[in-house]
């Protein structure tokens, strides 16, 4: 009966503690849980409610309209054009800016006195107001006043209207996205080359595994796989989204040629105020993200379990 | 025998040092040469800009390419830049809008990544799910509904607005777990036999801990706040209340292609903050990117 007793009399504080205990937890988690609810969760469920009304902003009345909005949406030759051009602008992009970075990397991974200058200079458009540098660059391509056309000229060339010809504005955005990357890119890179151990270079020398070459390929390349994924799926996320330079340097002109998909979501949504429309695209964009996220996700595994 | 071995040897060594002295110096000048050309095109940008900002009008327009100007102009520039638009109030705008984030991110994100790290409570799986979601949502995606939220009850056009979407980091709040949890038990039974309760637990033992974290946390967070434009662009149209991005959009906007002086001379106020801040905090920046890697 006393053994019983003893752990009867010691029960209650234990379980007071554990109670007070799921108190504070519960008080420390709950401003998150309700910012993730507003900030978060209700936005994505009022969006999905909209996708199938003909909502717009100062409308009277809403209407269910079904799946017309999406039909709408896979019918639109502007949208088919805006994701068109930003997945012509990612395949640019991406594999521009992830193998620079990479060469970038390898050569300043090995200096020693040089190295923290080029890291300084590489990684500056990372931290400089993107905006501010977009209306520079803008003025650099400028076709008769910019240094650009200035060397073309002088090259014999001939001045080109980067951002102002059709075939060429697209592009011209993608050198300025992978100017932007370069530094952010190549710093995940040195990360990644500094974990890899020096003596294995100098086995592979004693192996006669001398040339810079043969050395990227049988040592570098493979222990680097892991952060090349991760670089490759985190590229592929900032080049979906590009926005920044579009709003700035193109409006999506010249003729349609540099719309892409988050530029249209904020002209239907917050220029011409069709909500139940941009809540459709919307969704498209997250469908894209969640596929590279996931591929992320996957990815990080991997490196968690290499 | 020997000695002609050996200097059959030396002689068929002698070129082949030669030729590796060679070889190093052909591949030192082959790394410089390519990470200048890369220099020159990271450069190029800043150094037009800063060149372009101490140039008179007459020879910004002269289209021969010149580097240094003839006449210095630089004063000029820089007192129309400041005059015309309300450069500095652009700055202090990005500091008040980055500073408010920054401080309810780790105001909210803390307690919550302690709470899923080291205590027991129902339903925490299910939030540590829902953060791990939310993780995979841009800002461009709720945008719209929160924007017709704070359309309705009047609140665009505000510094709270360009706030809210950003107080809640389900990126801070992973972070801070991940770092917690490596935290050891024993000192926060310690402590809670001292008498502490969980709230001093949090902000005097736990935080003071990961005080990397939430260093690189707080570099992240302020660059990508510092340089948003999206979000701004939607809900403000005042120009006094632009943070540096709007702020050069609406200057640019207005000066288009008239006075490249001054436009290229704000443009250097608005980026020196920043890149001051990044020369002399390198490291954490660095710290920051590969500790979070993701933008």
């Amino acid at each position: 009966m006393s053994t019983v007793a003893v752990p009867m009399m010691s029960a209650p504080p234990g379980r007071r503690q554990a109670v007070m205990e799921r108190i504070m937890a519960a008080g420390f988690a709950l401003p998150a849980l309700l910012l993730l609810l507003l900030t978060i969760l209700v936005p994505l469920g009022v969006l999905a409610y909209l996708s199938f009304t003909d909502y717009e902003l100062g409308a009277v009345d809403v209407n269910y309209v079904g799946l017309s909005n999406i039909t709408s949406a896979l019918t639109d030759p502007t949208f088919r054009r805006a994701l068109t051009n930003t997945l012509i602008y990612v395949a640019i992009v991406l594999p521009g800016s992830v193998i620079l970075s990479l060469l970038v990397a390898v050569l300043v991974h090995r200096r020693k006195r040089t190295r923290s200058l080029y890291e300084i200079i590489y990684f500056l458009p990372v931290t400089s107001t993107f905006i501010a540098m977009a209306t520079v660059w803008q003025f650099v391509l400028h076709p008769s006043l910019g240094p650009i056309s200035a060397a073309l000229r002088w090259l014999g060339i001939g001045e080109i209207a980067f951002l102002s010809d059709p075939s060429l504005a697209l592009p011209t955005l993608a050198v300025i996205g992978i100017w932007q990357l370069i530094g952010f890119n190549m710093v995940l890179f040195l990360a990644g080359l500094s974990t890899i151990p020096k003596d294995l270079y100098e086995a592979a020398e004693i192996d006669g595994c001398g040339g810079e070459i043969d050395r990227f390929m049988t040592i570098t390349w493979p222990l680097l796989g892991p952060t090349t994924m991760f670089v490759i799926v985190t590229s592929s996320i900032t080049a979906f989204k590009v926005f920044d330079t579009v709003a700035v340097l193109t409006h999506g002109g010249p003729g349609g040629s540099t719309e892409v998909l988050l530029y249209d979501i904020y002209l239907e949504g917050f220029q011409y105020f069709r909500m139940a429309y941009a809540a459709v695209l919307t969704f498209i964009f997250l469908i894209f993200i969640l596929v590279f996220s996931i591929l992320q996700t996957v990815v990080m595994d991997r490196k968690v379990h290499y | 025998m020997n000695a002609q071995s050996y200097i059959a040897s030396q002689a068929a060594n002698q070129p082949s040092r030669i030729n590796s002295a060679g070889r190093r110096f052909a591949s030192l000048f082959i790394t410089h040469a390519i990470l200048l050309t890369g220099v020159a095109f990271i450069l190029l940008p800043f150094i037009w800009m800063l060149i372009t900002s101490i140039k008179p009008p007459d020879e910004v327009f002269n289209a021969q390419l010149r580097l240094w100007p003839k006449q210095f102009y630089g004063i000029e520039n820089y007192t129309m830049a400041l005059t015309s638009a309300p450069l500095l109030r652009f700055a202090l705008n990005g500091l008040i809008v980055c500073g408010g984030i920054l401080i309810v991110q780790l105001l909210v994100a803390i307690p919550c990544a302690y709470a899923l790290a080291k205590l027991k409570f129902p339903g925490r799986n299910a939030l540590f799910v829902l953060v791990l979601l939310g993780l995979c949502v841009p800002e461009q995606v709720p945008a719209l509904p929160i924007y017709i939220g704070l359309a309705k009850v009047d609140l665009l056009n505000t510094y709270f607005a360009m706030m809210v979407p950003f107080f809640l980091s389900v990126f801070a709040i992973f972070l801070f777990r991940q770092f917690f949890r490596s935290f050891p038990d024993d000192i926060i039974h310690a402590a809670r036999l001292d008498g502490m309760s969980e709230f001093e637990i949090v902000w005097r033992i736990v935080t003071p801990s990961a005080m990397p974290a939430i260093a690189a946390f707080a570099v992240f967070s302020f660059v990508a706040h510092w340089n948003d434009l999206y979000w701004p662009l939607i809900v403000i149209s005042d120009v006094n209340l632009a943070p540096p991005p709007l702020g050069m959009m609406f200057f640019s906007d207005a000066e288009a292609g008239t006075n490249y002086g001054a436009l290229t001379a704000a443009a250097t106020i608005l980026t020196a903050p920043l890149l001051i801040v990044f020369l002399f905090a390198r490291r954490r920046f660095i710290e920051g990117i590969t500790m979070t890697g993701v933008k």
